[in-house]
Formats: structure tokens, C-alpha cells, sequence
């Protein structure tokens, strides 16, 4: 296994008065596209915010490329080369399509070459370059988010359900994409809930239940062992085939 | 040239763009259109305000910080450049250093303010904002041996910019209203209209700060209008719509704001500056008065939050309404006292209800215009145009989503 880019040790993290995470131990190897399975409520989506120093860490540390960022903000995290497109997206309706991506482009004015790229991967943005975000479709936005957190090479991409409440064509796109960028080696922990979809493009796998992770290995190998994927997935697995 | 002035940013609605230029035009040649010393000052107070409400703008409308003490900073530029004229005396030496400091005061004191207390939730800012503004009125009413207390102090304007400063020959002004009135109600005399019409203008100093003020207000409006269309203009309306967003992206949004409050303090600090020279007298009433502050964000309210534009015709309508409502209605209610049943409704229009009609035209602004004066003009020019477009191309963006994986 490569090193790892970054690693959580015992993490614990709290929102508001709950107590969401229970020592997280993840690691990520670099270059390696790692899902992150598991019901809903096991604090996957709050393992992600918590890297983004979005939550309250009590206990742990998290590590990346060999530095602890556990106390940074959020700001200076995202700078060090990590991208976080959540769950809600969270896309500025009110800018168009350009704007989105101009602001997404920190460092300065985006690079023309890899725009076509991103054009590439999603043509619709080219069409819709000054429409309003606000216009666009669901899968469009999705797009959209995703693009925003690829028009700089970031060290690391955290992605959480894209596929959640889109048509399956559009689903297919997105597979596509992660692909591609899989194939220029870049770092990735995805959150899903589609097994078909994180079965497609996981290399390594990480299942969560109540704010830990319960299993962690290759993707290859929870796909073939099915007793393996009932005992961590139970009926949830069945139910998004 | 005008896209590179109006950095790209257009009025985008026909019935704006008119009402923008009549506004620019009639401010212009303004001393040369309307006569007497009513229009004259408010005209004055106009320049000002669209300088002190697009500043608020910038803080309310695209970064959605409240803020009580935009007046304050508007204070320290009145009465800096008053007190550095009242201790140097009348020249322009005391000006550059009355501009200077209360600057400075400005930047420090909107710094702190910012870094102390932008940080947290938005509505402690408003309360501490708050209480700073009414310390500082509490301040220059005590300081009254150096501020005149509640009685105000006079501007000793240097010579050149008061009305002692006149070139030998008046000017000649046309005043327009007056001509159209005269030719509605007395078309025959055409002759006789026309030649009361023109009017002497006293090219003094005042009419030169005037300008002076008229020419500060458009290059700084024009350069806000530049800031808040740059990549730093978009980063605000980034942390406007959604702050942690704009953060997971990487941008420091307490710096951002913090900036935003410095530049904005900044910019009323002039108008204050402004407001010392045009009017020669200030009192704490005129500067600093909570009802100020209120009046300040009816401007951004009326005309638009989120969009310069909007300051511009909010202070207009705004400064218009003031002025002239209260003289609207006592031609009203003294017409109605003839009449036997309005008679009693009389006392309702009074001069000095005026107070009561602008509340009332601010409710129905607001309910029929919730986005202000230039967002509801945007909005229809837009669905205008999105109904040319549909039967143009037919169908538009929607592509088959969101149906669950």
C-alpha cells in the first residue's frame, strides 16, 4: 500500500452538543480513490467536515502529508491543497457558472488548458458558462460542484454523495469523471451510499457504523465477499442495487 | 470607455438606465436647473448621501454585515475637518489634516471592530456597533468646549470655498420646473415664462464645493462600482450567499469582511468630510443622530440593497422626499382646511406629519418593491427579456434530473 496522505488517529468530533465521531482511524493512500461506506448517521459526512476543520475536535489528530491539521481553520486547510464539495453542494446560486469557478480558482486566474479539461469531463458547464448557478439542473449543480473542486490540482478531493437524487445517465457521467481523475492518480475519499457506484472506482474502502470505522481494506475484497458486505452493510447494500 | 467606467456593470433596465442619467444630469448642471437655496442644499446633501449610503451599501447589501456606527465614522470626518479648522484656521492646510486624521481614527478604529468582533455572529457585531456610535454622540454632546455640545459648531470654510468667494459676473441658470409650471399654467405668456426662467447662479465658493463634492462622490462611486465587480467583489458575494462555502474554498472571509468595513468607514468618513464643507454647521442632530443611522438605511432599502445603483436613487427619492414632502403637504392640508368635510382630515397633512407619509410610502415601497427601487426594475427588464428569449429558443436550461439514484 502507498503512504498514506493522510491519516485520522482517534479522532472525535463534536457538532453542537452531540457527539458524532468516536476515534476515527482512517488512513488514505495517496493516489488512491477510498470510499467511505455506511448507514445513515455513522458520521461519514461528519468524518469529512471534521478534516475540513468544520467540527469541534476534542480527542485526535488528524494528519496531512505528515502534518497535523486537526487545530487549522478551514481556510488555511483548503489552502494546503484539499477540495471539499459537500453534500448540499453548496454552489453560489446567485453567481453564474464562470464565477463560480473564477472564485474556486484561489491562486489566480484559471488555467485555460485545464478548464478545457473540465470541459471535458462536463460539457454542459461550456454551455451554461454565464447562466446563474441557480438555474441549473440538480445533476448540473452536481457538475458543477465537482468542477469547482478540480479547476486547481488539489492534493486531495473529498466528495460527498454526489450521486444523491440523480438520474442514473447522469450518474454514469459522474462515474466517468471520478475515472478519469482516478486514471491522473489524484487522491479521493468518497462518500456514497450507491455500493454499485463505490463498487465501480473504490480501490480502498473504509465502512463506518456509529462514528468509527468497523472495516477498512480493499474494495476488491469486500466485493467478493458477501457474507463480508451483509455483516457491514446489512439490508442497506440490497436496498440501493 | 462607459464599460470601462461602469466596469461592466449595467443598469441593466431600460427605465433605470433613464432615471440614472436624469439623476447624473439633473445633479451636473444641477445649480444651473433648479434656483433657490432649498434645492440648492439638496442637492448638497444628495452628492453626499449617495457617497455615505453606497459605502453602507457595500457592507449591508453585499457582504450583509450590519453595521450602527456607519454614521460615527461619518461623524469623525465632520467634526475632525471642523475642529482642525476651528484650531488652524480657515485654509486648506487645516482640511488635509482634518481629512487625515479622522481617516486614520476611521481605519484603527473600523480595524478593531472588525478583527474584535467579526468573528463572531453578525447580530453582535450590530450591538457593538451599536453601542460605540451611541458612546461616541454621547462623547462630542460632553466635549462641548471642543465639539460645541448639542449646539453644534460652525465650519469655518476657507475664503475660496464660502460664499465671501465670487467671481464679479453671475452666472445664468435656466430653471426648468419653473419654465414647464409657467407654460402649463400660462401658455400664452410663452414670452414672459420664458425670460423669468433664467436665473442668476452666484458662481461663489460655495457653488465650487459643490463640484468639488459632485466630482469626489462619481470617481469614488465609480471606483466602488470597480471594487465590487473585481475577483474581491465576487469573493463578497461568495461569503453573502454562503460563508462556510466561500471558507472550504480557502478565503479568509473575517479579512474580507474586516476589509469591507475599513473601506466602507473609510468612504463616510469623506462624506462627512464632505457634508462639514457644503453645509458650514454641524451639530450632533446632523451627524450622528440614531435617526440618521435609520434614515441611512432606508436610502439602501428603498433604492436596493446589493447594488450601488440603489444607493443612488434611494438617496435621491429619499433626500427628494424630505426636502420637499413636508412642503407638498402643507400646500395640501392648507388647501384642505377650504374644504368643509376634509377640513378635519387637515391637522393628518400637516407640514410636520411629514414624518408619518414617509413611513407610509416606505411600507407600500417595500411590500410592492421588496428588493428596492432598482432590484424590482432589474426584475422586470429581466422577465421582459426571458419572455423575448422563450419565444426565441423555445425551451431552456432543464435537462432530466433529480429523479433518486
Amino acid at each position: 500500500m502507498a503512504e498514506p496522505l493522510m491519516k485520522l488517529s482517534g479522532v472525535h468530533a463534536d457538532i453542537g452538543q452531540y457527539h458524532i465521531l468516536h476515534g476515527v482511524d482512517l488512513e488514505l493512500p495517496k493516489g488512491e480513490l477510498t470510499v467511505l461506506l455506511g448507514r445513515n448517521g455513522a458520521g461519514k459526512s461528519t468524518t469529512l467536515r471534521t478534516i475540513m476543520g468544520l467540527t469541534d475536535v476534542p480527542r485526535g489528530r488528524v494528519e496531512f502529508k505528515g502534518e497535523d491539521i486537526t487545530e487549522w481553520a478551514t481556510p488555511r486547510i483548503a489552502r494546503s491543497g484539499i477540495a471539499f464539495v459537500p453534500e448540499d453542494m453548496g454552489i453560489f446560486q446567485l453567481l453564474s457558472v464562470r464565477e463560480n469557478l473564477e472564485l474556486a480558482a484561489a491562486s489566480g486566474p484559471i488555467d485555460k488548458q485545464r478548464l478545457e479539461w473540465v470541459f471535458g469531463l462536463f460539457p454542459a458547464l461550456k454551455k451554461f458558462w454565464q447562466t446563474d448557478a441557480g438555474n441549473l439542473s440538480g445533476g448540473q449543480k452536481q457538475m458543477l460542484a465537482i468542477a469547482r473542486a478540480i479547476i486547481e490540482p488539489r492534493d486531495l478531493l473529498l466528495v460527498d454523495e454526489p450521486t444523491k437524487g440523480l438520474a442514473p445517465s447522469i450518474i454514469n457521467d459522474l462515474r466517468d469523471a471520478f475515472r478519469e481523475l482516478k486514471d491522473q492518480e489524484a487522491t479521493i475519499l468518497l462518500v456514497e451510499q450507491n455500493f454499485n457506484f463505490a463498487r465501480a472506482l473504490g480501490q480502498t474502502v473504509a465502512v463506518m457504523d456509529d462514528g468509527r470505522v468497523v472495516h477498512a481494506g480493499s474494495m476488491a475484497a469486500l466485493a467478493e465477499d458477501e457474507a463480508l458486505q451483509q455483516e457491514l452493510l446489512g439490508l442497506s447494500l440490497g436496498a440501493h442495487q | 470607455m462607459i464599460h470601462s467606467l461602469l466596469s461592466g456593470d449595467y443598469p441593466r433596465s431600460r427605465l433605470l438606465t433613464v432615471l440614472l442619467i436624469a439623476i447624473f444630469i439633473g445633479l451636473a448642471l444641477g445649480p444651473f436647473l433648479f434656483s433657490g437655496t432649498v434645492a440648492f442644499r439638496t442637492m448638497g446633501l444628495i452628492v453626499v448621501f449617495i457617497l455615505v449610503v453606497a459605502a453602507y451599501d457595500l457592507m449591508l447589501g453585499y457582504t450583509h454585515v450590519v453595521s450602527f456606527a456607519h454614521l460615527m465614522f461619518f461623524g469623525f470626518g465632520a467634526y475632525g475637518v471642523a475642529m482642525a479648522l476651528d484650531s488652524m484656521g480657515s485654509n486648506f492646510t487645516a482640511i488635509a489634516v482634518g481629512t487625515g486624521a479622522s481617516l486614520l481614527a476611521s481605519i484603527v478604529v473600523a480595524l478593531l471592530l472588525g478583527l474584535l468582533s467579526l468573528r463572531v455572529k453578525a447580530i453582535f457585531f450590530a450591538l457593538v456597533t451599536l453601542a460605540i456610535a451611541f458612546s461616541f454622540m454621547v462623547l462630542v454632546n460632553q466635549l462641548y468646549t471642543l465639539t460645541g455640545g448639542e449646539d453644534g459648531m460652525r465650519v469655518a470654510v476657507p475664503r475660496e470655498l464660502g460664499p465671501a468667494f465670487r467671481l464679479d459676473e453671475p452666472l445664468t441658470g435656466f430653471s426648468l420646473l419653473g419654465w414647464l409650471w409657467g407654460v402649463v399654467t400660462n401658455p400664452l405668456g410663452l414670452v414672459e415664462v420664458t425670460r423669468e426662467a433664467f436665473f442668476d447662479v452666484r458662481a461663489n465658493g460655495r457653488l465650487l464645493m459643490y463640484y468639488v463634492s459632485f466630482v469626489i462622490t462619481l470617481v469614488l462611486f465609480l471606483g466602488m462600482l470597480r471594487l465590487v465587480n473585481s475577483p474581491f467583489g465576487r469573493v463578497l458575494l461568495a461569503i453573502r450567499e454562503n460563508e462556510f462555502r466561500a471558507e472550504a474554498l480557502g478565503y479568509r472571509t473575517v479579512y474580507y469582511r474586516t476589509a469591507v468595513v475599513v473601506l466602507a468607514s473609510a468612504l463616510a468618513t469623506i462624506g462627512g468630510v464632505m457634508f462639514a464643507l457644503v453645509t458650514r454647521y454641524i451639530t450632533p442632530e446632523s451627524t450622528l443622530d440614531f435617526e440618521l443611522a435609520v434614515f441611512v438605511l432606508l436610502m439602501c432599502v428603498i433604492g436596493g440593497m446589493g447594488t450601488l445603483y440603489g444607493a443612488v436613487i434611494g438617496a435621491t427619492v429619499f433626500l427628494i422626499a424630505q426636502n420637499y414632502l413636508q412642503d407638498l403637504l402643507g400646500v395640501l392640508s392648507g388647501w384642505m382646511e377650504h374644504v368643509p368635510v376634509l377640513a378635519m382630515a387637515a391637522p393628518l397633512f400637516g407640514s410636520d406629519r411629514w414624518l408619518l407619509w414617509f413611513g407610509v410610502l416606505f411600507v407600500l415601497s417595500v411590500y410592492f418593491f421588496p428588493t428596492g427601487i432598482v432590484g424590482q426594475l432589474r426584475e422586470w427588464a429581466a422577465r421582459r427579456s426571458r419572455a423575448g428569449e422563450e419565444l426565441v429558443e423555445g425551451e431552456k436550461v432543464d435537462e432530466p434530473a433529480s429523479h433518486g439514484a
